[in-house]
């Protein structure tokens, strides 16, 4: 006998009765609020609980009337569950919809167009380390960067400093949206993948600001965008498998940027700017380890992923040919602001940077590749195929 | 493209829902293989004079509509083939303020008794009767709202409930579900009202034929009676139309409201006007 008291359906006695039909499908009630029989036949009436009046024994009138409750259908005949919380299925049916992993989910809710469902596809296990690593690492553009050091080099300087942000700006913009784009197509299943990708927008979000704040610092107008540029970038647009994506993306453009990001904070002419490279950088590697592990796992998976990711680099380079490739503005920017200087000495030391830079970056992309199993010959001619706009 | 084969249902839209409702039970019945469509109606009078005349060929009728079918019929066989489980022995109340001078229902003799709709069965027809039987009649205070309705539409309850409240009417008649479902969204506190009556149980809706139908009626009514809660495509539309489970019609639950029609002369002036 399930004993409500005077605890009325209107004051939530419902739970009581849905705790005992946990236990058994037939029960028995008795209540005593002043509106219970009233209250509980039609609540069980919408329920579709079939409900019986019993009388109440003799002298056990005050308790209330008692009833018998058989439970009616229950909505949770044929649910299932969205996999286990601790770890993601293979295969992720679009009927789990946004369920959370591990949740209970009732049979017809509505089937999302979630394309990217396979773990394969997608999954690795450092997603939620690196999670964890950048909501930790998360900065705030208002403290965190000295925006009041001091500009002391000549302005011709400071235009190559602006060039290069509008650069950086450009690029990072496809960061954000190349990403975002394949994170509306995750089925939520693979809830790390999803967070980790969503907190990358974030962080290029981030960059995008702190580059547009550096470039206004001492200027009103921006730099050049170049054709050939946005050309490299709108051919990740057009990749529509999420591997393919990553690794143009993830393992060889913002590996490449990773490397331009260190050289702006070792040569840019003033501390903001060094700075902002600085902590943008910081960032970058999380999104390039991130690329990195999941190419792994697939490579390890599906062997053959790799010819898929080598033809791309070679479709990508032939589609690309036609194009300047990384604007000359941008690469004497490079030069200027490393210079710091129009002193031919400064200049000399900056060309030389910049050279050694793109040699920094060929040889990050041979390392990349082979940790992905490509043999150094094969990484050698890849890594040489890559954008010449860096990303 | 619909064709002329097709089963064709009047139902009343007494809100928006209305059309999502029978767009889905029109998937699951040609999805079944029954040609079915629908048409809505903006009140019972019309579907009913409609249904007479040949141009629908089942009703999904108010309990009101199932005597006004009934009555205009003049003898055509009228039945009633299926109804929501939900529609089985329901039963109305006569909420008064809990710490008002009303303890008793003969307290309300002469009193301003707050009703629904003036067409609605649930809260105004039959409650009046059940207080007229039992001697107590007093000022009807009506709560109009969508008249033709029927009382489909929640507004005239909750505004007697309201005028409860507020002191305007010293008795407000509701179905009984609705006591608890205006206690759920807020406008009654817990104990803040007690019910010092509740009618006989009645029943409320059913699908209605005349002569029986054309010979589809048999499948419509096979399929409605197929309509299982377990299985998850149907079960959404079962959940909008408020049921669990649909079951054989029955016309034993209208007495209450048939003597309520009868005392109040409810039809009279309808019925002047039906062929």
């Amino acid at each position: 006998m399930i004993e409500l008291g005077d605890l009325g359906l209107d004051e939530g006695a419902h739970l009581l009765i849905k705790r005992a039909f946990t236990a058994s499908s037939t029960i028995t009630v008795r209540g005593a609020s002043p509106t219970i029989a009233i209250d509980l036949p039609a609540w069980c009436r919408a329920q579709g609980h079939r409900v019986e009046r019993l009388d109440p024994l003799e002298g056990d009138r005050t308790a209330g009337p008692v009833f018998r409750i058989d439970r009616g259908p229950d909505r949770w005949h044929g649910a299932e569950r969205a996999g286990t919380v601790a770890t993601p299925v293979e295969r992720a049916p679009a009927r789990w919809g946004l369920a959370a992993r591990g949740a209970l989910v009732e049979a017809g809710a509505p089937e999302l167009d979630l394309p990217l469902s396979e773990r394969r596809e997608v999954w690795a296990d450092e997603a939620a380390r690196l999670y964890a690593q950048a909501a930790a690492a998360q900065w705030d553009p208002a403290t965190a960067v000295p925006w009041d050091a001091p500009i002391d080099h000549p302005a011709e300087v400071e235009d190559a400093v602006v060039q290069v942000m509008t650069y950086l700006i450009e690029n990072e913009t496809a960061a954000l949206l190349v990403p975002a784009r394949f994170l509306g197509r995750l089925h939520p299943q693979f809830r790390e993948v999803m967070q980790l990708l969503a907190i990358q927008a974030a962080d290029e979000a981030r960059h995008i600001e702190v580059f547009t704040r550096r470039a206004r610092l001492r200027r009103d107008v921006l730099g050049l965008s170049t054709a050939g540029g946005q050309a490299s970038l709108a051919s990740l647009f057009d990749e529509p498998e999420f591997a393919i994506a990553s690794f143009l993306l993830a393992v060889l453009g913002e590996g490449s940027f990773l490397s331009l990001l260190w050289f702006l904070r070792d040569h840019a002419p003033d501390l903001c700017t060094r700075e902002v490279a600085r902590l943008a950088a910081q960032d970058e590697a999380r999104h390039v380890a991130f690329g990195l592990a999941h190419l792994q796992r697939h490579v390890a998976e599906e062997p053959a992923l790799r010819d898929r990711l080598a033809g791309a680099i070679e479709r990508r380079h032939a589609a690309l040919a036609h194009t300047s490739g990384l604007n000359a503005e941008v690469f004497d920017a490079l030069i200027l602001l490393a210079a710091g200087s129009w002193d031919p000495a400064a200049l000399r030391r900056g060309h030389a940077a910049v050279v050694e830079l793109q040699r920094d970056m060929d040889a990050g992309r041979r390392q990349r590749l082979a940790r992905l199993g490509f043999a150094p010959e094969a990484a050698a001619s890849l890594a040489a195929l890559h954008t010449r706009n860096f990303m | 493209m619909t064709t002329a084969k097709e089963l064709v249902l009047g139902a009343v839209a007494y809100d928006a829902k209305v059309v999502p409702i029978w767009e889905g039970f029109r998937t699951y019945f040609q999805a079944n293989g029954l040609p079915f469509d629908f048409v809505l109606y903006s009140n019972y009078e019309r579907q009913v004079e409609a249904h007479l005349r040949g141009e629908v060929d089942v009703a999904w009728n108010s309990p009101l509509a199932w005597i006004e079918t009934v009555r205009a019929a003049h003898g055509r066989r009228v039945e009633a083939i299926a109804m929501r489980d939900t529609d089985c022995d329901l039963t109305s109340v006569v909420l008064v303020r809990a710490d008002g001078p009303v303890r008793e229902a003969a307290d309300l003799r002469g009193k301003r008794i707050g009703v629904g709709a003036a067409d609605s069965p649930q809260a105004t027809l039959i409650p009046l009767v059940a207080l007229a039987e039992a001697g107590i009649e007093g000022t009807v205070v009506r709560h109009d709202v969508l008249l033709g309705k029927h009382g489909d539409h929640v507004g005239g309850e909750r505004d007697a409930v309201k005028a409860l409240l507020a002191g305007t009417v010293d008795a407000a008649c509701v179905i009984d579900g609705n006591h608890l479902a205006f206690t759920r969204e807020g406008l009654l506190g817990a104990n803040t009202v007690r019910v010092v009556l509740q009618t006989a149980p009645y029943d409320h809706c059913n699908f209605t034929t005349i002569d029986g139908g054309p010979p589809a009626i048999a499948r419509f009514r096979e399929l409605l009676l197929a309509m299982s809660y377990d299985d998850p495509r149907v079960r959404p539309l079962l959940d909008m139309e408020g049921l669990k489970i649909w079951r054989p019609g029955r016309t034993s639950g209208y007495a209450l409201l048939e003597r309520a029609v009868d005392r109040y002369g409810t039809l009279a002036p309808w019925l002047a006007r039906q062929p």
